[in-house]
């Protein structure tokens, strides 16, 4: 295999097998503190952090540090000793570190050395001791639940009070706690408290095996079902070296865009009714519903669920040459309509002073967060894997990359527009150009050498990239899966992005980012 | 404000037949009488609240107010508070860090109330379980009176559960 050098580092990476390009490097303490280093200088982006039991097999914990670099996803693995699985804090070059270091430390026990020792996934519900995610944890224990003093940041100053909201939100939307504090109506500070739906999902990956996880992974944050479990595929896939027929790999984007579509559609309305443009939500909302009610026709599920499996996708997802013409003919239909919609928007007085300046995230600070996805694309932060780690079909079909500089309400408004209809070109592509062939290759066994070693899967899911990584036995069991949300580094964005706005425009700030709750708690 | 009003005229009106109630989906017998369940069927106000769901149950959710569905035309909707609510719409596999909020929530609603649980999880627990992190399914936590399984439920199982609910059994 071929060793090679990133960034001038003296660490040797490995390439992944798969159609990702994606490597792992062994690193000490100071090789890893180094690369993340280097990587910060050279406009690389920390992407996720995770960590994994390693005791049953003769060594201690392990910490994998996700990078994004020009080359593809950079993995360094830091070995750590059984009774003192310490590691640096990674906090103070990339403040995205902080919660995942803080999540790592509640399921595994694991401890960056200094900074922020507060829990984060754990809710004072199980036991300081209890690390669920070490592999001789019994997890099916339940403990009596234990109030909890948080202790938030406090604002103090004359005329400072605090505002606090959740777990259960005032609308139809997913529990969090945010905490503000404010003078009149002005926002001072917002910190958030997430982990309130934290269901056990990565310790319950450890009960099935590699042709079941799809399943859980496609139900990490049920809006990117798509996303998830195409990753969670790839991962498999490159443990298990299964390629993909062309046809599953077409058929795989196809859905993956449709989603795309599905949420940019429910997007675009609720911005709209969060600035008071009601006549927006039902007239989205009625076209999310036709493309949901096509979906079921097409693929069996509104959602798109359980539709890519390992080694391809499932039985019955297929599309016929009567199909195409329906789904072209509905792009047609919908593109007409959202072009009508988005002149009304652009021309909605009322609408655009809400919008424009509301809510603003600048280039710099994106940056300095590690943020990715959509929310990055509208603050300058132009990555995107469809473009940038491109695997088939995606490297035949030139996406056009939306972004916009202002980092505001409006440009993550005009960003979804873009998007949209972009992937309303790319699935009339995919559909003209679909290649013929099987669509569903058996998963062979887990590659001799790779039993416990890494496979990684990562897609660009419509909020933003989405890794899984997952390792697992020779027999097919999974012994670690970590599936990594964008919206781990994008919430602490939206605590800056709403500093200085008023706590009205908060709905409208909070709904331009729609983050996930599910897929960041886990 | 011309192409706005000129896009409501050329929509028209969307609005989808409602489905018959199914008292398969019951989990218990009716615990109101009649005469009160008429008065909610007429007027009913739904609190949602999501105890550890993925979100795909609230994409499903949030649909049932889209024009083919119109669930306000019917009488029914959704308040910001448990406290204005006849019915709690409860989704997810009961988060063990929202145990605590989701019996708090119960406790404030008055009484009478309806309580349903919705999706796969909600019903059993699904995907996810019971474990160190997961109750398990709703009635493990609060009373249940009616489930409407599904991963997710389609708006239309989710509109024949609430209306179930509040029809005399």
């Amino acid at each position: 295999m071929s060793i090679m050098r990133l960034l001038d580092q003296a660490l040797d990476f490995e390439p992944l097998p798969g159609e990702l390009a994606a490597m792992q490097a062994q690193a000490d303490a100071a090789g890893l503190l180094s690369f993340a280093k280097a990587v910060k200088e050279g406009g690389g982006r920390f992407v996720s952090l995770w960590g994994t039991d390693e005791r049953e097999r003769g060594a201690g914990y392990a910490l994998h540090v996700a990078f994004c670099v020009a080359e593809g996803l950079a993995l360094v693995t830091l070995q750590l000793p059984a009774d003192a699985p310490d590691y640096p804090d990674l906090e103070p070059l990339f403040p995205a570190a902080n919660r995942q270091q803080r999540a790592t430390r509640d399921l595994l026990g694991m401890r960056a050395l200094g900074g922020d020792k507060r829990p984060w996934l754990r809710h004072n519900n199980w036991p300081p001791d209890f690390f669920p995610l070490r592999r001789d944890c019994d997890a099916s224990q339940q403990f009596p639940p234990q109030p909890e003093d948080y202790p938030f940041v406090r604002v103090e100053g004359e005329g400072v009070h605090e505002i606090a909201v959740g777990p259960i939100h005032a609308g139809i939307i997913e529990p969090g706690h945010f905490r503000f504090s404010i003078v009149g109506e002005k926002v001072l500070r917002l910190e958030q408290r997430m982990g309130w739906t934290h269901k056990g999902v990565e310790k319950r990956f450890e009960q099935m095996t590699l042709v079941e996880g799809h399943r859980l992974a496609g139900r990490v944050s049920g809006d990117s079902t798509v996303a998830y479990a195409w990753a969670y595929c790839l991962a498999a896939e490159s443990l298990c070296g299964t390629p993909v027929p062309p046809r599953a790999q077409w058929l795989r984007a196809l859905l993956l865009e449709r989603e795309r579509v599905a949420n940019h559609l429910g997007d675009l309305g609720y911005l709209g009714n969060d600035a008071a443009l009601a006549f927006g939500l039902s007239q989205f909302m009625r076209l999310r519903e036709d493309w949901l009610r096509l979906s079921a026709e097409l693929f069996g599920h509104r959602l798109l669920m359980d539709c890519v499996c390992p080694g391809g996708v499932a039985v019955g997802v297929d599309l016929s040459a009567g199909a195409a013409a329906k789904l072209v003919e509905q792009c047609a239909a919908i593109e007409r309509e959202v072009r009508i919609l988005k002149h009304i928007y652009d021309e909605h007085a009322g609408l655009q002073d809400r919008f424009i300046t509301t809510g603003r995230l600048e280039p710099r600070l994106a940056a300095e967060l590690s943020i990715s996805g959509l929310a990055g694309r509208a603050s300058s932060q132009t990555w995107d894997l469809r473009l940038h780690n491109a695997i088939a079909p995606y490297a035949e079909l030139d996406v056009q990359l939306a972004s916009h500089r202002a980092g505001d309400v409006a440009a993550r408004v005009t960003v979804r527009f873009e998007e949209l209809f972009e992937s309303l070109r790319l699935i009339k592509e995919i559909a003209a150009r679909l290649p013929a062939g099987e669509r569903c290759a058996p998963l062979a066994a887990v590659g001799s050498g790779r039993d416990g070693a890494m496979g990684v899967g990562w897609i660009e899911g419509w909020r933003g990239d989405i890794l899984v990584a997952l390792a697992a036995d020779g027999d097919g069991r999974i012994r670690r899966c970590h599936c990594h949300d964008p919206s781990w580094n994008i919430w602490p964005a939206l605590e800056h992005a709403v500093m200085g706005n008023i706590v009205p425009d908060f709905p409208l700030i909070n709904k331009s980012f729609n983050l996930t709750y599910s897929g960041a708690d886990l | 404000m011309y192409h706005l009003l000129k896009q409501i005229v050329k929509t028209g009106f969307k609005t989808e037949a409602v489905p018959d109630p199914d008292p398969e989906l019951r989990l218990i017998a009716s615990r109101l009488e009649n005469a009160m369940l008429t008065i909610l069927g007429r007027a009913l106000v739904i609190r949602q609240i999501d105890a550890g769901s993925c979100n795909g149950c609230e994409l499903e959710i949030h649909a049932l107010s889209n024009p083919y569905y119109n669930l306000e035309a019917l009488g029914i909707k959704f308040a910001a508070s448990p406290k204005h609510a006849d019915m709690l719409l409860v989704t997810g596999p009961v988060a063990k860090n929202m145990e605590t909020a989701l019996k708090r929530a119960y406790e404030c609603t008055p009484a009478p109330k309806l309580v349903v649980a919705v999706g796969d999880c909600g019903a059993s627990g699904g995907i996810f379980g019971a474990s160190y992190a997961s109750c398990g399914r709703v009635a493990n936590v609060i009373p249940v009176d009616l489930v409407v399984p599904g991963c997710p439920p389609t708006p239309r199982a989710l509109l024949q559960g609430i209306l179930t609910a509040i029809t005399g059994s």
